[in-house]
């Protein structure tokens, strides 16, 4: 019991920690943007203003009950993401609630709060939300194919389903990290994440500008507050679940926080450098190039690796 | 202009069809009261100061000179002023200059839908008195009279380092607590929404758009 209550106080810890850390990283990765265009750029606290300021906005409308889940369905995927992801390997309070299985938990839980989304903005009745939902969920469909032959190119290769057991076959020096072992899986998997992270060019489900923001439409006052803080969350645990399965994980907090920001540079670079996909065009994108690449992942485990 | 007590009942919306009545709210707004604790209400107006979310409502030539903010020479963002996309999510509503009688309808429809506190910014001399088009048939020559402004930046057209002094005077007025367009209008809705109506001859849209 005591065991139990200590570990939910850990996790606490992490989550909060974590969420500082990812409305940082919004802050710092806006910065660099902005001084690539030659401003200044929005100051490091302003995403913790922007949740206070949403917060205390004094109106809220609603537009019935899944309105309300949306946001708070979204947010669990968030945590429980978060939940089950070692943040640091070997460290007591940041290792979460790490099991035999945590591998598929996780997994589950990224789509969990997509799916929760898609239903509460669909609820809201906006023309554009029902859009983004569409598109949404149609280029899921797609980046989640390279993404679990990845997954699975790799749990073959340590043959384990445990994150923490996949953390530790990759300790002892980079050249043992999945990205050297098995490149061709970490090529899929970051192609997916390119998808995932929702840049250019696969930002057509938010699409600024054109369909105004997409899924988020409607969502306003303290449910905007809601979504940017899971926000934080939700990029965090999955830089942390990327890094711990394919670049080494992270046996401090500076390595932790240089990984993963490195890994959110990808999408950021590819994003400042690419045009916009229209939908049909990303799904067959991601149907193509990057679900061989993980087929062959898979091949190369089998005949070179374990073969 | 009187203010109203808030026991009137439901608004009739009476503009609409009777099939449509059903599906629009006919709840009266209520203002909003400020946070019981002095210090949190005047840390909740400084973070309100410093988190603009803009919706910018380009009607006029004033749009052409709000892109600029956001741009590398002026950069409104370093004062933490953003534009949004959807009325939903917007505090600052900005008025890009005059307004016709049709833009008005959607301009009140914008604006409704906008969560409290929130904040009207109307941009060049237009909103004041008409300006060039103060004999027009069917440009709006005073906002006031339709919705409140909190702020004014006249000019024609304002040039943008205008309009950055503006978001300034802007901050300065929602932190000191001054900028209370929005309990103004819902206070006085029944003397806006007759002004408005007088002008606005086809009212084929809810009393109050929620």
């Amino acid at each position: 019991m005591e065991f139990w209550a200590v570990k939910i106080g850990y996790f606490l810890i992490t989550l909060g920690m974590v969420t500082v850390y990812g409305l940082l990283l919004g802050a710092i990765i806006a910065r660099t943007m902005a001084r690539v265009q030659g401003r200044i750029g929005i100051p490091y606290w302003q995403p913790f203003l922007d949740i206070i300021k949403n917060l205390g906005k004094r109106t809220a409308v609603s537009h019935g009950v899944m309105f309300y889940m949306g946001p708070v369905f979204r947010i669990a995927g968030g945590i429980g993401t978060l939940a089950f992801v070692p943040v640091i390997y070997g460290s007591e309070m940041f290792s979460n609630f790490h099991f035999a299985g945590d591998l598929l938990l996780a997994m589950y839980f990224i789509f969990f709060g997509q799916l929760g989304m898609a239903l509460g903005a669909g609820e809201s009745g906006h023309p554009f939300s029902a859009i983004g939902v569409a598109r949404g969920l149609g280029q899921m469909t797609a980046f989640e194919l390279p993404f679990v032959l990845a997954i699975i190119a790799v749990v073959i290769q340590y043959d384990t389903l445990s994150i923490t057991e996949i953390v530790a076959a990759q300790q002892g020096g980079v050249s043992n990290w999945t990205l050297f072992t098995n490149p061709l899986a970490v090529a899929a998997a970051m192609l997916a994440f390119l998808g995932m992270s929702g840049y250019p060019p696969f930002d057509v489900f938010t699409a600024p500008n054109e369909i105004p923001i997409g899924p988020p439409t409607e969502y306003h006052s303290s449910f905007l507050a809601l979504m940017a803080t899971n926000r934080a969350i939700f990029a965090s645990a999955k830089l942390i679940l990327f890094m711990d399965l394919f670049f080494g994980g992270a046996t401090g907090l500076i390595e932790m926080i240089i990984k993963t920001w490195a890994i959110y540079m990808v999408a950021v670079v590819v994003g400042a450098s690419f045009p916009r996909f229209r939908v049909d065009q990303s799904i067959r994108f991601f149907l193509r190039v990057p679900t061989l690449i993980g087929i062959a992942s898979i091949a190369f485990v089998q005949i070179f690796l374990l073969g | 202009m009187t203010t109203k007590d808030q026991s009137l009942g439901p608004l009739a919306n009476d503009g609409l069809s009777p099939e449509e009545r059903d599906l629009f709210s006919d709840a009266r707004p209520v203002p909003y009261q400020p946070y019981p604790i002095e210090v949190v209400e005047k840390f909740v107006n400084w973070v309100r100061a410093n988190s603009l979310f803009m919706l910018a409502f380009g009607t006029g030539c004033g749009a052409v000179e709000l892109n600029p903010l956001m741009t590398a020479r002026y950069d409104a963002y370093r004062f933490g002023f953003q534009p949004r996309p959807t009325p939903r999510q917007a505090s600052v509503f900005m008025i890009g200059g005059y307004a016709s009688v049709k833009t008005l309808k959607r301009i009140i429809r914008s604006y409704e839908q906008m969560q409290g506190p929130k904040f009207v910014v109307a941009l060049g001399i237009c909103p004041v008195n008409g300006g060039m088009y103060w004999d027009s048939y069917n440009t709006v020559n005073q906002f006031d009279l339709y919705i409140p402004v909190d702020l004014y930046i006249t000019g024609c057209m304002p040039r943008p380092e205008v309009l950055l002094a503006g978001v300034l005077e802007l901050k300065k007025k929602i932190k000191e607590g001054r900028a209370d367009g929005h309990n103004r209008y819902i206070e006085n809705l029944d003397w806006y929404k007759a002004n408005q109506k007088r002008i606005i001859k086809n009212w084929d849209m809810p009393d109050y758009s929620w």
